[in-house]
C-alpha cells in the first residue's frame, strides 16, 4: 500500500511519519511511504489542515497527529 | 591528495581562521554588545519564562487540542454566508493554526475549496498575526497598549484586507479545486461551558500572576495587585478541581502537587516564584502521566515549548547582541534607529512596514527585537507598524502564497498589507506616544 504523509514539514508531520511506519511495521505491511509537501499537491486531495495522511489516495485523517493505535486501525482496515 | 573534496575543508580553516583572526573582541562596542546578549537573556529567563511564557504554552496546548476545529471550519467552507466567513477567518487563526506551518495549508484550503479568496487572505494575515503566545508575550514585554494595538490592527485589517482583495479580484474565476474539502472530524468533547471555565481559570492563573504594581496605591488595581498571589492560587484551584472533574486526572495525584505548593509557598514566603514553580512541575507531572485528555493536553503544550523556546532563545540572543536592553546599546548605534524609525513620520512608519514584510521572524522573535528596537529609539507608531507587517508575511512565505494565488494577487496583498500597517502605524502613534 502506498501511504502518503501530507505536509509542509515541520514537527507534527515528522510524527506523523514515524507514527505511520511505526505502524505499518507493527502490521507487518508491505508498504511505500510517499511525503507530499507542495501546497497545490495537498489541496488536490481536498486536505485542509495538515498534518494528514493518506493511504492510497484516500485521506484517512487530517489535522492531527493521532495516536499509534489508531493509525493501527487505520492501515488494518486499509489492508483488508 | 583529493583537492575536489578537501578544498571544502581548506575553505573553511580559512574562513574560521580570518574570522578568528579580525575578531572584533577589545572593542567597547562589541564587548558591551556581547554582554548585553547575555543580561537579556537573563532577564528574560528572570522575568519572563516562569510567569507568562509556561502558562502560556498550558494555554496554547489547551486551545490546540480542546477547541472543536470542525465547529470553526464550517465557517469558512464554501456553503458558508460570507459575513460570518470573513469575521470568523479574521480571529480563528488563534484558534484553527496555534502551530504557524498550519496557516499555508488552511489558506490555500479556504481559498480554493471554502469560502474564496477573501476570506482566506484574511486567514492569512490574522492568523500569525494573533497566535495567542504572540499576543500574551507582547502585551507582556511591550505594555498593554502595544498587546492590543496589535491584536485589534491584526483582526480590523485582516477583514480590510480581505474584502478588499474580493473586491479587486471578484472578476476572476478562482480556480476551485474539484476535491470536496476533507473537514477534520468533529470529536464528541466536553461541552463548551466546560471548555470555556476551565479556559478562563488558565486565563485567570496568567493574569494575576502577572498583575503589575500599579502607579498609584490606591484603587481597583492596587488591590489586586496586593492580592494577586492569593487569586492566582484561587484561579490555580479552580483549574485544579476541574482537570478531576471534567478530566479525569487522579484527584490524590493533583492533590499531591497542590500540598507540595502549599508547603512551598509557606516555606518560602518572600519568593512566590518558588511555589509557583513548584505548582508548575507538579501539573506537569500528573498531566504528563495521564493518558486521557489531561495527557495530550501536556504533550501539545511540550510541543509548543519544545518548537518555541530554542527560537526564541537564540532570537533574545540577536537582539541583544544588535541592539542591547533599554538604556543601553548594542551593536547598532542607537542614533541610525532614532533616524530610521524615530518618531512617527510617513518614512519612518513606511520603512518599518516593508522591513517588517520581508524579514522573517520566528514565532515570538519579533518580541525581543521590537523591545530591543523600541528601547533604542523606535516611535511607538513604527514599532505597531513593524508588529503588524512582520509576522505575518516574510520573503520565503511571500514565494509560497504566490505559488498558490499567483504573482498578482500576492503582490496586491503584500502592498494591502504594508499599507495597513503603515497607517495604523501612523495612526497609533499619533494617538498613543
Amino acid at each position: 500500500m502506498k501511504i502518503q504523509i501530507l505536509g509542509t514539514g515541520c514537527p507534527k508531520c515528522e510524527q506523523l511519519t514515524r507514527t505511520a511506519e511505526a505502524a505499518a511495521k507493527e502490521l507487518g505491511l508491505a508498504y511505500e511511504l510517499e511525503k507530499v509537501s507542495d501546497i497545490n499537491d495537498i489541496i488536490a486531495f481536498g486536505v485542509m489542515m495538515t498534518p494528514a495522511l493518506a493511504v492510497d489516495g484516500v485521506v484517512k485523517v487530517s489535522g492531527k497527529v493521532p495516536a499509534l493505535a489508531e493509525v493501527v486501525a487505520l492501515l488494518g482496515g486499509a489492508a483488508s | 591528495m583529493n583537492w575536489k573534496k578537501e578544498w571544502k575543508v581548506l575553505a573553511l580553516m580559512s574562513g574560521a581562521f580570518l574570522a578568528a583572526y579580525f575578531l572584533p573582541v577589545g572593542g567597547v562596542r562589541f564587548d558591551n554588545a556581547l554582554l548585553e546578549a547575555f543580561h537579556l537573556v537573563k532577564w528574560y529567563a528572570r522575568e519572563h519564562v516562569l510567569l507568562c511564557l509556561i502558562p502560556a504554552f498550558f494555554i496554547a496546548g489547551a486551545i490546540a487540542v480542546f477547541v472543536s476545529k470542525g465547529a470553526v471550519m464550517k465557517y469558512l467552507g464554501a456553503r458558508a454566508k460570507k459575513v460570518l466567513a470573513y469575521g470568523v477567518a479574521s480571529v480563528s487563526g488563534s484558534v484553527l493554526a496555534v502551530c504557524s506551518c498550519t496557516v499555508l495549508p488552511l489558506f490555500a484550503g479556504i481559498y480554493r475549496m471554502g469560502a474564496g479568496l477573501g476570506p482566506a487572505t484574511a486567514f492569512l494575515y490574522s492568523g500569525p498575526a494573533i497566535n495567542v503566545l504572540a499576543m500574551i508575550l507582547t502585551a507582556r514585554v511591550l505594555g498593554m497598549e502595544l498587546g492590543i494595538a496589535r491584536a485589534v490592527g491584526a483582526v480590523v485589517f485582516s477583514v480590510v484586507i480581505g474584502l478588499l482583495m474580493h473586491l479587486m479580484f471578484r472578476r476572476q474565476e478562482a480556480e476551485r479545486s474539484q476535491a470536496s474539502a476533507a473537514m477534520p472530524v468533529e470529536e464528541p468533547g466536553r461541552p463548551l461551558w466546560q471548555n470555556a471555565l476551565f479556559f478562563i481559570a488558565l486565563v485567570g492563573v496568567l493574569v494575576f500572576a502577572n498583575w503589575g504594581r500599579p502607579g498609584e496605591a490606591s484603587g481597583l488595581w492596587n488591590a489586586v495587585f496586593r492580592a494577586k498571589w492569593m487569586l492566582t492560587a484561587l484561579a490555580a484551584a479552580g483549574m485544579g478541581v476541574m482537570l478531576v472533574r471534567w478530566f479525569a486526572l487522579q484527584a490524590w495525584k493533583l492533590g499531591l502537587a497542590a500540598v507540595a505548593t502549599a508547603a512551598a509557598a509557606l516555606l518560602v514566603p518572600h519568593n512566590p516564584l518558588v511555589p509557583f514553580f513548584v505548582g508548575i512541575l507538579g501539573l506537569s507531572i500528573v498531566a504528563g502521566g495521564d493518558h486521557g485528555a489531561g495527557g495530550e493536553w501536556f504533550a501539545s503544550s511540550w510541543d509548543f515549548a519544545k518548537q518555541i523556546l530554542p527560537l526564541l532563545f537564540l532570537g533574545v540572543l540577536a537582539a541583544g547582541l544588535l541592539l542591547g536592553r533599554v538604556g543601553h546599546e548594542g551593536l547598532i548605534p542607537s542614533r541610525w534607529i532614532a533616524g530610521l524609525v524615530g518618531g512617527n513620520s510617513l518614512g519612518a512608519n513606511l520603512f518599518a512596514s516593508v522591513t517588517g514584510a520581508f524579514m522573517y521572524f520566528a514565532t515570538l522573535t519579533e518580541v525581543p527585537i521590537l523591545q530591543g528596537l523600541l528601547g533604542a529609539g523606535m516611535g511607538k507608531g513604527p514599532a505597531l507598524a513593524l508588529l503588524l507587517a512582520g509576522p505575518a508575511l516574510s520573503l520565503p512565505n511571500m514565494l509560497v502564497i504566490r505559488s498558490i494565488m499567483g504573482t498578482r494577487k500576492t503582490v496586491v496583498f503584500v502592498a494591502l498589507v504594508v499599507v495597513m500597517a503603515t497607517l495604523s502605524g501612523m495612526i497609533f502613534g499619533a494617538f498613543f506616544a
